[in-house]
């Protein structure tokens, strides 16, 4: 158990630099989900700290020890693999005790500490199996029994559920979530899935080309999006983005449109300054037809998913807008509808830099 | 051509290396590079002084007319094995995997002489060929055929190419079968609904689709050719008649061992590692040419 | 519908004879070695056993002088070529192997000049620079020894290119797996690699076992004492100029003995052999 901190890193491939500084202080105990399109860094960082990966600068430390300079074996870090990479030689216990042999713990430890992660896992039947006579959700199990059995200071997850099925992936999701609270190990998880990361982390590292776009919980990485980036990347539909410019009053947004939308409290300051208003589908409710501030729609195709329906719509400018609508459709395609987003669903970012406008 | 990942000790991948290139370094690079000094070098009759001569070796023994007719003899002998030993194992091979009863048997039974020494082919040929103690030799003669392939030429150059190329069917055979278990069944399917029949089919689809096995092959065969078959030559006819068998590598034995000519069979070797590189780059070449394919 | 169903037969006729082609002269060379030689020599060899073959057989294992003739005794012969065949093919995997491992799993300065030292030997088949090397093995005073009829033969660029293709294929997180469980570079190649690797290495053994049992032009070279003979070379010998006068029958179960452990060898491991001569080539 152990803070792991991260001061000012950095990654340079030549003349190349990937990672251009990250800094966050991981606390004891912390789940922390590195979430970025793929390319964005988060798993060289993620390797960074287990010693796979050289450092170029800043500064890495484990339980207040700076790692820089240690082998990975060193650094009291147990890893979690997308492709498992379990040794397909050995039976699922030999692979979980194959560290700790290595340490020369003694034999009656290790099989101690193998059955209760076996149990813990539900491993308990396949300790002399092989990895190929098991499943997909069954070795991505004896991999984490491998790092549990470690006992290490910090786990690190790079990708684990990517390689399972859409059902297996939920349930694997749901049983990391209960061992992290049962172990409380510090635990830095790498993902492109904001649904692991929405429900895995205590707080979420948005990347993207190397650099820290926002540092949240998952709440406040959905609510107040530092960024346009991480608006687009988090809440499934996208957030709608539209261009629009703030009244000379400072009280309203101005769509293309026509429409006028009201801030949540006026800025005289900012007054005629063009921005990228962000606007989530799940927002948008449906409106009188001159309803204030509405936007009117032309229905283009309607999404049933059965919980909830999304309705693909088109501006008479030709911009797209989706709206996500509880229940079974009540529209048609071809329908014109008004929508109108709901209070304090305004979301603005300079037009320039893609940063949050608070 | 690496890894993404690897080891960083600074001592140990010298030490792993050490061993292979250590044999490497005395028992290949030492002597060829000798082979290419003495091939240029000519020493006296005692082996004290020798003289540097530039080609004169090479010029001698590339002019010499019985070098020609070893050349020759060669490269009758390599096409001859070659496409001998090509041909029925496609046909075998062909065969043995369409579906048929006892596929698996037929394959056994044809893959095993691959473990036969070529010598030791050779050997087997004698017990059936020769003309006092062989059934077919005594029956060729029992004819009126003048056969004896210890004093006829034709007839022992003959035995050979039929040794060699018995010895090398098998595995050629293996070659060719894998090949055609590479070939999707569903392709041959499609052939066979666009109405192709199996004639068309062999011409149309297989046979093209097993051009790179088919280019490996015609290299492998024409090395084992050239090299391995001393053994199939040195046990049936010890190059004989004559020089009726006497082949470019068999030369080489003769004139450096038997004869004692150190530069003029290096010069020979030097000869034979062109001729061996030269069909090594063009195979590399090819496979090039195949990744690029798939 | 009858011609469909001798056209069907063809497949067979046609295999039938080629597995003939390629079994008789087995068939002839183990009657033969029942027989005696008089019978032989006459060239009226029957088609069936005779009674002679304990005997033949217990001689030539034995090297008895035969009647015209004293031979190396067969089960010297054969403890010769089994030595050479073994030690070629541990040998050349041992040492494969380990170059190998060290060109795929390290980064160190040379590395391609390495590669590209043993690559080179692809070229240059032991027949090619015979004479050279058999100056090297003089000097060196390993004529007529176990060393010297095996040693110039285990470097081998093929097996390296094997094992080297391989490695490649092992996934980069299982060695990021092992270095984090602690494993250095020599426990991973002993736990890791070397059980991976187990059906290369069998199917490996298989081929080189073949080859080195089958070398021909080396062992005449660098053996000249009967006792160091090889079964293969030694054959040739008896044969001399293949006069009728020869002591067929212990030829004959000579040949038959050199055949039996590459022919097991290939017919109990099949399923490896073919992978290993398959995969070697590509």
């Amino acid at each position: 158990m152990a803070t792991v901190e991260i001061r000012n890193v950095r990654k340079s491939y030549g003349p190349v630099e990937a990672i251009k500084g990250i800094d966050i202080a991981i606390q004891d105990g912390e789940f922390l989900v590195l979430l970025g399109p793929s390319g964005c860094g988060k798993s060289t960082l993620l390797r960074m700290v287990a010693g796979l990966e050289g450092i170029t600068g800043g500064e890495i430390a484990i339980g207040g020890r700076v790692v820089n300079e240690l082998d990975p074996k060193d650094r009291d870090i147990a890893m979690v693999f997308q492709n498992y990479a379990l040794y397909p030689h050995m039976t699922v216990f030999d692979n979980m005790a194959y560290g700790l042999k290595i340490r020369g713990i003694p034999k009656a430890e290790i099989r101690a500490r193998v059955d209760k992660a076996a149990e813990i896992l539900e491993l308990g039947r396949f300790l002399d199996r092989r990895p190929s006579q098991l499943s997909g959700g069954q070795r991505q199990r004896v991999a984490m029994g491998r790092a549990i059995v470690r006992e290490p200071a910090a786990f690190l997850f790079d990708e684990p559920l990517s390689n399972l099925d859409a059902k297996l992936r939920t349930q694997m999701r749901v049983e990391i979530k209960r061992l992290q609270d049962r172990l409380g190990i510090t635990s830095l998880y790498v993902t492109h899935d904001q649904v692991e990361a929405m429900t895995l982390a205590d707080r979420i590292l948005v990347m993207n080309h190397g650099v820290a776009e926002q540092i949240g919980t998952p709440l406040e990485v959905y609510q107040r999006p530092a960024s346009l980036f991480v608006a687009g990347f988090i809440g499934s539909p996208p957030m709608n983005v539209l261009d629009g410019r703030i009244d000379d009053r400072g009280e309203a947004v101005l769509v293309p449109g026509g429409q006028r939308l009201l801030l949540p409290q006026s800025r005289p300051t900012d007054a005629g300054r063009p921005v990228k208003l962000g606007i989530r589908p799940e927002h948008l409710a449906a409106a009188a037809a001159d309803f204030p501030g509405g936007f009117s729609i032309e229905i283009e195709l309607v999404e049933a998913l059965g919980a909830d329906t999304v309705v693909y719509g088109r501006l008479p400018d030709g911009e797209a807008l989706l709206v996500r609508m509880a229940g079974i459709p009540t529209v048609r395609e071809r329908d014109r509808l008004t929508v109108a987003p709901q209070d304090g669903a305004l979301h603005l970012f300079d037009a320039v830099t893609g940063r949050r406008v608070e | 051509m690496q890894r993404r990942v690897t080891f960083d000790n600074r001592l140990l991948p010298y030490l792993l290396l050490a061993p292979q290139v250590a044999v490497t370094l005395v028992f290949f690079i030492w002597p060829a590079a000798n082979a290419i000094w003495q091939s240029v070098h000519l020493q006296d009759a005692f082996g004290l002084r020798s003289e540097f001569v530039w080609f004169e070796n090479f010029t001698h023994v590339l002019g010499d007319p019985n070098y020609l007719d070893t050349l020759k003899v060669t490269v009758v002998f390599s096409i001859a094995v070659t496409v001998l030993a090509m041909g029925v194992a496609l046909l075998l091979a062909v065969l043995a995997d369409s579906k048929i009863k006892g596929a698996r048997a037929y394959k056994t039974l044809l893959i095993w002489p691959y473990a036969l020494a070529p010598a030791v082919a050779a050997v087997l040929w004698i017990f059936i060929f020769n003309p006092d103690i062989g059934s077919f030799g005594k029956g060729l003669r029992a004819l009126g055929y003048d056969w004896d392939y210890r004093l006829n030429g034709g007839q022992a150059l003959v035995m050979v190419i039929l040794a060699a190329s018995w010895k090398q069917v098998s595995y050629n055979f293996i070659f060719f079968l894998a090949g055609l278990q590479a070939i999707p069944r569903s392709v041959m399917e499609a052939a066979g609904i666009d109405g192709a029949g199996p004639v068309r089919r062999f011409w149309t689809i297989t046979f093209p689709l097993l051009s790179p096995t088919t280019f490996f092959l015609l290299v492998v065969d024409v090395v084992y050719a050239f090299f391995e078959t001393f053994g199939t030559i040195h046990a049936l006819t010890q190059g004989g008649p004559g020089k009726a068998t006497e082949t470019l590598i068999f030369r080489v034995y003769q004139d450096g061992v038997v004869n004692n000519d150190l530069g003029g069979s290096s010069a020979q070797s030097v000869i034979l590692m062109v001729i061996v590189i030269a069909l090594t780059a063009v195979q590399f070449r090819f496979v090039e040419r195949k990744v690029h394919y798939s | 519908m009858k011609q469909t169903r001798f056209i069907d037969l063809v497949p067979h006729i046609v295999l039938i004879v080629g597995v003939l082609i390629f079994a008789y002269p087995i068939y002839v060379t183990l009657i033969g070695s029942t027989w005696d030689s008089a019978t032989i020599g006459r060239g009226g060899l029957p088609l069936w056993p005779g009674g002679q073959g304990a005997a033949n057989y217990a001689q030539a294992w034995a090297g008895e002088a035969g009647e015209r003739a004293i031979y190396t005794p067969v089960r010297t012969m054969m403890l010769n070529s089994l030595v050479m065949a073994l030690s070629i093919a541990v040998g050349k995997i041992a040492i494969s192997i380990l170059s190998a491992y060290a060109v795929a799993f390290f980064r160190f300065p040379l590395r391609m000049a390495f590669f590209w030292l043993i690559f080179i030997t692809l070229m240059l088949p032991v027949e090619v620079r015979i004479i050279p090397t058999y100056k090297v093995v003089a000097d060196l005073g390993l004529i007529n020894t176990y060393a010297g009829l095996a040693i110039p033969l285990i470097a081998s660029a093929t097996a390296t290119l094997l094992f080297r293709q391989f490695f490649l294929t092992i996934p980069d997180e299982l060695l990021e797996a092992a270095k984090i469980d602690g494993a250095g570079p020599v426990r991973f190649f002993i736990d890791v690699l070397l059980p991976l690797s187990r059906t290369n290495i069998a199917a490996l053994f298989v081929i080189l076992f073949i080859y080195g049992w089958n070398q021909y032009l080396w062992p005449l070279l660098v053996t000249s004492s009967g006792d160091m003979e090889t079964i293969v070379t030694g054959i040739t010998k008896m044969i001399g100029t293949g006069e009728s006068a020869n002591d067929w029958h212990l030829i004959m179960a000579t040949t038959v003995l050199a055949m039996l452990p590459p022919v097991a060898v290939v017919v109990l491991m099949q399923r490896w052999f073919v992978k290993g001569l398959v995969d070697s080539e590509k």
